[in-house]
């Protein structure tokens, strides 16, 4: 074996020009579909950074004034929702994962610190808010636990804009106390959210508890959160939900102002579908590279094995059997085409690597183009693809060289 | 060492039919050097494919080396010439990319011999034909005699049971062809079985016996006489 390894090997060696068009073949057609595959990760990387930091599944209700009359009350009604409207869809709808209550303080609010001052959006949120927004990075510190709610304590998670213009830059907030609403708070966290272009980082969370304690104890909630439970269909949860919160609040079903929602499931369900657009178009480009790849490798076989007709004449004559010769001219293919194609992978990869790491380290910012990057399994299976076919390409050739007798082998060149 | 016995071969060109051997008879005994004759069309170049088992027959027997030689598979056909036959071509048929040493070591390579082992055979061989300076060349660099002293070592590598020589000395001058048909004797001398295909009566003299082939039979020379082979040296 390891002879006629040996011996293949010298083979390739004496025809470097027909194995190096071979192996290019085959190297630029793996390299090509990384190349491919990675702009397409990149464009999708790109798209999901709009999303923010957000699960990709959740649910927001909130209200407005009504806009339809319904049960004898006139439109222009404001409408609040509460925690007990939390509760009765917890009770009532099922299919949830997961549900948060959400309350702004309704202008914001002033926070200092040593004698710095910022404002801020200052939210009080159930512990399952964390849950619900279990995307959001808490770089430094922790996230709030079920006992700040419980024991109302006066701890807050800040964004990292807060961070920044509250403490100098090498002071460590975590531990420290800063004052809201002339209340002493402890910061236990920072988390840094996407959302809103980074605008959701300049928000200041506290527990529910210790907010109702604050700014009065009202049950009313600006926004509720839900998740809808693995499997189950997200737009019907969402109905079912608005559905019984309508009711609740005598709100008209067709009214859309009163009691509104937004799905991430819709823009989820776009994007997706702009996704397997592309894929379907790089695919396309993808294959069609791989097959004018294939075709070379199969012309190319096609050429070696005319070549050397002379030659597997005589060795056919030496004792050689059919078996002989077609392992060996597919051993020489085979051993080609992977080299040729574990080469292109690698040089694919890493120049998809480069390009990520300048636009890392440049700090640039390409609309809809974040760390291009390429499933390695998938072009790994790209590459025994090729390599298999390659194989095959070469066994039509081979079989019939081996069907020549050893004589008309040897007239011929 | 080899028995014929009716031998018939036809070829099949479109929807004509070429009857080539038409119930060859031939014997050839153990350390015999014997000259298959005929002019172009005799069909001794179909004889001796058939001898070489390079090529099947239609009907007939075919005794080599007490082996039955009838239709085989390509597997098995192949094992048999790697085994028995040893193959001198009048084009040499040297590979090109491979020095003298690698040529004539390419039946052992077949027959599963190791590297090492197989080039010092490869080597020792290239002595006895006299080519122990020239073991590293590439074919390019040898003479047209010098090439069929390689493919002679190569037919002699294996030890197998009889030598096929097609017209060994067709691409050679006449000096070049004494020396080679010298060497073909000598290593006759050493006990090997030869067959020489030619055209030449002047080779074909300086072989034991004759065998004439003309329109697909064997018209004479097809069994040694008794004390034939002492008689040339």
């Amino acid at each position: 074996m390891l002879d006629g390894l040996q011996e293949i090997l010298f083979t390739l060696r004496q025809n470097k020009l027909r194995t190096l068009l071979t192996a290019f073949g085959v190297f630029w057609g793996i390299f090509m579909l990384v190349l491919l595959l990675g702009a397409g990760r990149g464009m999708q990387n790109g798209v999901y950074e709009d999303f923010g930091s957000d699960v990709l599944d959740f649910i927001i209700v909130w209200t407005g004034t009504t806009t339809t009359a319904y049960h004898g009350m006139p439109p222009g009604r404001a409408i609040r929702l509460t925690l007990d409207d939390i509760e009765a869809v917890r009770q009532q709808v099922s299919g949830i994962r997961l549900l948060s209550a959400e309350r702004f303080v309704p202008d914001g609010g002033t926070m200092s610190y040593h004698g710095k001052n910022s404002n801020a959006q200052v939210l009080g949120v159930p512990d399952d808010y964390f849950k619900v927004k279990e995307d959001v990075p808490f770089n430094f510190g922790r996230k709030p636990n079920p006992l700040d709610q419980d024991e109302i304590r006066k701890v807050v998670v800040i964004g990292t804009t807060v961070a920044e213009r509250l403490f100098a830059k090498d002071e460590d907030p975590v531990g420290k106390y800063i004052r809201v609403k002339d209340v002493e708070m402890k910061v236990v966290g920072i988390f840094y959210d996407k959302g809103g272009r980074g605008r959701n980082s300049e928000r200041v969370l506290m527990p529910l508890t210790t907010m109702q304690k604050m700014y009065g104890d009202s049950t009313f909630t600006d926004n509720i959160w839900v998740r809808p439970a693995k499997g189950v269909d997200g737009f019907e949860l969402e109905k079912k939900v608005l559905a019984l919160l309508k009711r609740r609040h005598d709100v008209a079903p067709e009214d859309i102002r009163g009691i509104a929602s937004f799905n991430m499931a819709e823009p989820m369900q776009r994007v997706t579908g702009l996704f397997i657009g592309i894929d379907v178009f790089i695919w396309f480009v993808g294959l069609g590279t791989l097959t004018a790849g294939i075709v070379g490798i199969s012309n190319i076989m096609i050429i070696t094995v005319k070549e050397r007709t002379r030659e597997i004449g005589i060795r056919k004559a030496l004792g050689a059997t059919p078996f002989n010769i077609v392992s060996t001219l597919l051993l020489e293919s085979t051993l080609v085409t992977a080299f040729a194609g574990y080469v292109g992978l690698v040089v694919g990869v890493a120049l998809l690597e480069l390009v990520a790491f300048g636009l890392r380290s440049a700090g640039a910012k390409l609309p809809y183009f974040v760390n291009p990057s390429v499933d390695f399994k998938l072009a790994l299976t790209a590459l025994l693809l090729l390599v298999g076919v390659g194989v095959l390409a070469g066994l039509m050739p081979a079989l019939r060289a081996a069907k020549i007798t050893p004589t008309e082998a040897m007239k011929a060149g | 060492m080899i028995e014929m016995h009716g031998i018939h071969k036809s070829y099949q060109t479109g929807d004509q039919s070429l009857h080539v051997l038409k119930g060859v008879d031939m014997q050839v005994r153990e350390g015999e050097l014997v000259s298959i004759m005929g002019s172009s069309g005799s069909g001794k170049s179909t004889l001796l494919n058939i001898l070489g088992i390079l090529d099947s027959y239609d009907s007939g027997s075919y005794l080599l080396a007490g082996q039955q030689v009838g239709k085989l598979g390509e597997t098995e056909a192949a094992r048999l010439r790697n085994k028995l036959l040893g193959f001198v071509f009048q084009s040499f048929n040297l590979l090109p990319f491979k020095n003298a040493t690698e040529n004539v070591a390419l039946p052992l390579y077949y027959q599963g011999v190791g590297r090492k082992e197989r080039n010092y055979r490869a080597e020792q061989y290239l002595d006895l034909v006299g080519l122990a300076d020239r073991k590293s060349f590439m074919p390019n660099q040898l003479s047209g005699g010098q090439k069929q002293r390689v493919a002679i070592a190569r037919a002699l590598v294996h030890k197998p049971k009889v030598i096929l020589a097609d017209e060994p000395t067709g691409a050679l001058d006449s000096v070049t062809t004494h020396e080679i048909m010298a060497l073909i004797k000598d290593i006759h001398r050493r006990g090997n079985t030869i067959i020489v295909v030619t055209h030449e009566q002047d080779v074909a003299n300086m072989t034991q016996r004759q065998i004439l082939l003309k329109d697909g039979q064997v018209t004479s020379g097809a069994v040694s006489a008794p004390g034939a082979i002492e008689a040339v040296g």
